[in-house]
């Protein structure tokens, strides 16, 4: 009989080595799918690895994708880390784009070293006020966010469909549900020439390391933790449980909100219904593979992105549904919660439930 | 036209309780879980793979009841996933149920892709026809509004009913009730809490698959991507708000199908002056409010999300 004993401390090494088994488990399983389909097992792999990985453009495509992907996985990290859970990076990531158009296509003349951060800042701001109505819902009402935020996603579109259809739509586009483009001044700069890769990268990056000095360094963060170990214990201890919680609501909403003003503003030019590929969902995966640790998120974003960009090529190539791509990193969400559990217990072999 | 002309039309309330027939699997699945103790944020995902499977059967030959069968088995089967993370293991419900979703979603998506590769427009079956039932579907008012539906509409108010007669009055249903507010004591009674969990999970996840299947099999007639639309998300709110009572889930339901269905007529009347979007957004946003409407007063199952791990307080 398998008994599963609490261990006191984690081994640092067994909390890498989990997300990693947990990545290549779910790449094993994918096998399973892609014979399902008929294809060459071994060529979709490799086919995959070489459309990731390949080529310069390929490894700037796959850091041009894990951009938005890091700053949802910090949002559902940062909230998850005191149990707030935020499922609504979604919606607060079409929530920041549209404020960046707001403020960026032409309502604002300004040079771009004070467009750009303003753009970026309407989004974050953006993305943080339409956290608040959930985080107070739960804080005052005790409604569970996971639903209002989920919700709130399919309103948000809506609002982005209305908004691109109507006010907000580009009298150029030819008919097509299309935002007007940003003006260039509020364009993020590219990073590397003739490739998608944008300056929004640095700020994803400065994002995670701030993130990172919060939650460890700050009393902010110790909040924000201890809250999230124990709510009853946080209070008792006297700290703010009810405005921790709309806090980091508001920090969380701000990371998916700058993830929308960054595509917008890096990637697109202009807003469309398409603009997220499912970023704020992805990165709860980003999240939970990153054990929560908003540097760990880099990493995680980057193994998402690589298995989203490989997939798109794999599919081009030989056929197969790039759909596949989703249930990689479904199974791999799955795989890291069991294995999650090994950093938690000890799996003991005993003889019977008498044994200690 | 008034608004109480609408309200008094008896296509009216047959087009309310059409739409409200998913919502009524998907409530009376939730319901199930969360008195065992479960909540099962499976659900959108679930119900989308009951769509797809529930379509596919049919489109492969295996007929329309095969295809509420396939749905069911499909939802069963997520539902032993879900059970195996959140009650064997014990993990997290809100982030396994959501995991559940993706890969119910995913693997949905691929396996339509799969079964049809490249088809620019999704193949369409022949759906359940409206009944005509001897005489019952000739009484006045309630002949038009229950009995000329379809098969599958009639078999959700019998799942509630069910659920209901079920929950109150028999043994077993006693023990999940208790299981979802104190497994402790119902393990020292000797009935396995986590196999009674599981099983709940298990039924419970296969109603909301035959939500799903409705959407194929009788609301439309083909499988279309992002076509369950959040109504599995709306039904968790509906659970908040029917305070986990099967009667009032019902009628929770019913009430957002004829608001819905009412939207739908108004955007027929109103159309042109108000965005199109403005209406769809409505029953999110009535869902939202039925959730913190319920929440206020909510008495929630003891023990909803705390996962039982034996031998431990």
């Amino acid at each position: 009989m398998i008994r599963l004993q609490p261990r006191t401390e984690t081994p640092a090494l067994l909390r890498l080595a989990v997300p990693v088994a947990a990545a290549l488990v779910a790449l094993a399983l994918a096998a399973l799918p892609l014979a399902l389909a008929g294809a060459p097992v071994l060529r979709a792999y490799a086919s995959m690895a070489q459309g990731a990985l390949g080529s310069r453009f390929a490894l700037t495509e796959v850091v041009t994708r894990a951009t938005p992907l890091i700053l949802t996985g910090l949002a559902a990290a940062v909230a998850f880390r005191a149990r707030l859970y935020n499922i609504g990076a979604e919606g607060q990531l079409y929530a920041g784009a549209l404020a960046a158009v707001a403020v960026g296509a032409g309502a604002v003349a300004a040079p771009p070293a004070l467009l750009v951060p303003l753009v970026l800042l309407a989004g974050a701001l953006a993305g943080a006020a339409l956290m608040l109505g959930p985080t107070l819902a739960r804080v005052l009402l005790g409604a569970d966010e996971v639903v209002t935020t989920l919700l709130l996603n399919f309103v948000v579109l809506l609002l982005v469909q209305m908004m691109i259809e109507g006010p907000m739509k580009d009298p150029m586009s030819l008919g097509w549900p299309q935002s007007e483009p940003l003006a260039d001044a509020a364009l993020l700069p590219k990073l590397v020439e003739r490739t998608r890769l944008h300056a929004g990268l640095l700020v994803a990056l400065a994002a995670a390391l701030l993130t990172h000095l919060l939650l460890a360094r700050t009393v902010a963060g110790f909040a924000i933790r201890a809250v999230g170990a124990s709510s009853p214990a946080a209070r008792f201890a006297g700290l703010p449980v009810a405005g921790t919680l709309v806090g980091v609501g508001a920090l969380s909403g701000a990371l998916a909100g700058l993830a929308g003003a960054g595509e917008v503003a890096g990637v697109k030019g202009f807003l469309a219904a398409d603009l997220s590929p499912g970023y704020g969902y992805a990165g709860i995966v980003v999240a939970m593979l990153a054990g929560l640790s908003p540097l760990g998120t880099v990493a995680a974003a980057l193994f998402v992105a690589a298995v989203f960009v490989g997939a798109d090529s794999m599919s081009r190539a030989i056929g197969v549904s790039s759909y596949i791509a989703n249930l990689i990193v479904a199974m791999a969400l799955i795989a890291v919660l069991v294995a999650g559990l090994l950093t938690r217990y000890h799996v003991r072999l005993a003889p019977g439930p008498a044994a200690r | 036209m008034s608004v109480l002309d609408i309200l008094l039309t008896l296509p009216f309330w047959t087009a309310a309780l059409r739409i409200a027939t998913p919502l009524i699997f998907g409530v009376a699945g939730a319901v199930l879980c969360e008195r065992a103790g479960v909540l099962n944020l499976g659900i959108e995902g679930i119900m989308t793979a009951g769509a797809m499977t529930g379509w596919l059967a049919v489109h492969l030959g295996a007929g329309l009841w095969g295809g509420v069968l396939a749905a069911a088995l499909t939802g069963a089967l997520l539902g032993l996933l879900l059970a195996g993370l959140t009650v064997t293991l014990g993990l997290s419900q809100h982030v396994s149920g959501l995991a559940v979703t993706l890969l119910a979603t995913s693997a949905a998506y691929f396996g339509y892709r799969l079964a049809l590769p490249g088809a620019e427009t999704p193949p369409r079956i022949v759906p359940f026809a409206p009944l005509a039932l001897p005489l019952l579907s000739d009484l006045p008012v309630l002949g038009p509004v229950l009995f000329r539906q379809t098969a599958l509409t009639l078999l959700a108010l019998g799942a509630i009913a069910g659920l209901a007669l079920f929950l109150a009055r028999t043994p077993l249903g006693l023990a999940l009730r208790a299981v979802g507010e104190n497994p402790a004591a119902v393990e020292a009674q000797g009935i396995d809490v986590h196999r009674l969990r599981a099983g709940a999970v298990v039924a419970g996840s296969a109603l909301m698959a035959l939500g799903g299947a409705f959407l194929t099999l009788s609301a439309f007639n083909a499988f279309f991507f992002e076509m369950v639309a959040g109504r599995g998300w709306i039904c968790i709110a509906l659970t908040v708000f029917a305070g986990w009572r099967p009667g009032k889930a019902l009628l929770g339901a019913v009430l957002f199908g004829a608001f819905d269905a009412f939207q739908v007529r108004l955007q027929q009347v109103a159309g042109g002056a108000v965005p199109g979007q403005v209406f769809l957004m409505l029953p999110y946003l009535l869902s939202i409010a039925a959730l913190l409407a319920g929440a206020r007063n909510a008495r929630a199952p003891k023990a909803l999300m705390v996962p039982f791990i034996r031998g431990e307080r």
